[in-house]
């Protein structure tokens, strides 16, 4: 399967703000901060399904999340991950100058990852940082 | 039971103090006025599952339960060892414990900085450049006839800024949109009643015009607070918007400039800037010069975005320019709740809003070399010392890895990555419930915060956490200088 070319916002829902209060190991922080909001003409176009993995990669890395069809639709070859280490790990250090890393309009590809796992946050944390 | 009335919400930079708060037994039980984030907040924050209850030091490799007295003496230790430590986070606390981080940053020749620098930062540096025409919450409340929300979706990270200050918000000169919505619904309703009579009683005619669709008389039609909103998606502050804009990710700097001409009737030999038609646009700008005060309210859409202050440099002096034509007023929609106050905190205490560093003996700000993110990807500091805040999560990925590999201290109510990777873990007090203290809203007004149950029996507020610190630092130096 094709790479499809996307660009990547990340920011803000309210489903992270408050399942973050019910603590960062909690199933539901877990299922609103690892996904993927998509377009649902780019869902048809990588026949994905609501819910199926999929894995987001930029020059810094990749991570694979839950792929959700977008209900601030239409923003084709435009996708949305709400903040949290999933995105981040996505996400350049370079600031140019300012202190701020770019967080909005990454370029980055996505594609279908049947066969991989949406890790868990403490998975995720022993992975990259191998400690804990 | 008691009701504590006109109580803070410590979560975002709204900072809404009109919160009713049940107290049974010193539980929190019920709490009436916080929107879904905040209620949120109020009945999960005691979950134990998600908060440090002991103070814990890292021994091969696993996070072990200690002493407070461990606890401080571990992390007074690791920070003077240390020659370039990064003191961060401050936004979710009060301002007193802000005031004795800048003291011990200085003691021990470090680098202070809070999370504007990844979220305002960007701002700052503009309002550095060109100055900001703002106002207080309260002025817009009262008096806004236009409301702008530009890359900043309220609905999901400040729930309650269109209903207290907003839109939705009934202010002395300036009714509120809400009522508005609902006497439209009314009148629809009526008129249709009415119809449906004139139309049983067989008679066409009963002295009201027939209805044509959804349309209402123009005496329904006194909509006074306009609302524009301006994103790259089409957020749900959006779907009640009279326009909205979508403007293409990383091209904001591009329209607000192309505005900034039709503000100043310059023509656009274009069809669309950004994604937007140029119609569209005329519309939009002829609203913000025919309005009589409005208020521009940008997120970090803008700042985390290409261009970066210098979007915030336009929209600026976009307000400048509107301010020509009639009354304009522009702010920054701050996130975590003493954001604001991290900031403030830190001008008044070092002359710098963020990113100081101490390391040559006196505060030095240079945003770009100075603050975190850049210190990390670097690789220049040795050691952390982390408060309120997850930069584990938050912060990119080379970065994070790079805060992870050096000492690392944390101090924070709840569990997060970056308490799981800490060395020392000290377990604190939720200031606005656990703890009194002092925040600044979005708009620069303080506010109080209340204690409403007691902490934990281990846990500690931050400032007395900090002030342990800075005790045991001062000690071991004076042990050292003495030989
Ligand atoms: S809008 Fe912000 S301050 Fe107000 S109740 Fe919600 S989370 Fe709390």
């Amino acid at each position: 399967m094709e790479k499809v070319k996307v660009k990547l916002l990340t920011g803000r829902t309210i489903d992270q703000g408050t399942s973050k209060e019910h603590g960062k190991l909690s199933s539901e922080y877990q299922e609103s901060v690892a996904i993927c909001e998509i377009d649902p003409s780019d869902l048809k176009e990588l026949a994905l399904k609501q819910n199926s993995n999929i894995k987001i990669s930029t020059k810094c890395g990749s991570v694979v999340v839950k792929a959700i069809e977008s209900k601030r639709a239409p923003h084709p070859k435009v996708i949305y991950m709400p903040y949290g280490l999933w995105a981040n790990l996505l996400i350049d250090s370079q600031t140019h100058g300012t202190g701020m890393p770019s967080f909005k309009g990454i370029p980055a590809y996505m594609e279908p990852a049947p066969d991989s796992n949406v890790l868990s946050l403490p998975e995720l944390l022993k992975q990259v940082f191998k400690k804990g | 039971m008691s009701v504590i009335e006109n109580v803070t919400c410590p979560v975002c930079g709204t900072l809404c103090d009109d919160l009713a708060v049940t107290v049974e037994d010193g539980f929190i039980t019920d709490v009436k006025n916080a929107c879904a984030i905040g209620e949120a907040k109020f009945m999960n924050f005691s979950n134990p599952n998600h908060r440090n209850l002991k103070p814990l030091i890292r021994k091969e490799g696993e996070l072990v339960e200690t002493s407070l007295e461990e606890a401080v003496r571990k992390s007074a230790e690791i920070l003077v060892a240390s020659s370039y430590p990064i003191l961060y986070g401050w936004s979710c606390t009060g301002c007193e414990s802000i005031r004795v981080g800048i003291e011990l940053a200085e003691e021990v020749g470090g680098v202070i900085d809070n999370t504007s620098t990844v979220c305002h930062g960007p701002s700052i540096l503009a309002i550095q450049d060109v100055g900001i025409p703002t106002c207080t919450l309260g002025q817009i409340r009262h008096r806004a006839d236009l409301i702008v929300y530009w890359a900043s979706d309220p609905y999901s990270a400040h729930p309650r800024h269109l209903e207290r200050y907003t839109s939705f918000s009934g202010g002395r000169f300036q009714k509120s949109e809400w009522e508005h919505y609902v006497a439209r619904l009314r009148g629809i309703l009526g008129r249709k009643r009415i119809s449906r009579t004139s139309e049983r009683m067989l008679t066409k005619d009963v002295s009201m015009p027939a209805i044509s669709g959804e349309k209402l008389p123009p005496y329904f039609e006194t909509k006074k607070r306009k609302l524009i909103v301006v994103d790259v998606r089409k957020t749900r502050s959006a779907e009640h918007a009279d326009f909205f804009m979508q403007v293409e990710p990383n091209k904001d700097f591009e329209l607000l400039q192309a505005m900034r001409l039709l503000v100043k009737d310059g023509e656009l030999e274009v069809e669309e800037v950004a994604g937007i038609p140029v119609d569209l646009m005329e519309d939009v700008v002829d609203t913000m010069i025919g309005c009589d005060f409005g208020v521009i309210f940008f997120g970090v859409g803008l700042t985390m975005s290409a261009g970066k202050h210098q979007n915030i440099n336009s929209a600026i002096a976009l307000t400048q320019d509107l301010n020509f034509r009639t009354k304009f007023s522009i702010m920054p929609m701050r996130g975590h709740f003493n954001v604001a106050g991290a900031n403030i905190v830190s001008t008044w205490q070092t002359g710098y809003p963020f990113a100081v560093d101490f390391s040559q003996g006196f505060p030095r700000y240079n945003p770009g070399e100075t603050s975190v993110v850049d210190i990390l990807r670097r690789d220049q500091a040795d050691a952390g010392l982390i408060i309120a805040s997850d930069p584990v999560s938050n912060f990119p990925k080379k970065a994070a890895e790079n805060l992870v590999k050096n000492p690392l201290i944390a101090i924070d109510p709840v569990i997060s990555p970056t308490t799981l990777m800490a060395d020392v873990v000290f377990p604190a007090s939720f200031v606005g419930i656990e703890t009194e203290g002092t925040a600044y809203r979005m708009d620069r007004v303080p506010l109080p915060m209340k204690k409403l149950v007691e902490p934990p029996q281990n846990c500690q507020s931050d400032k007395v956490i900090l002030t342990r610190i800075l005790e045991q630092v001062r000690l071991i130096k004076k042990e050292n200088e003495l030989g």
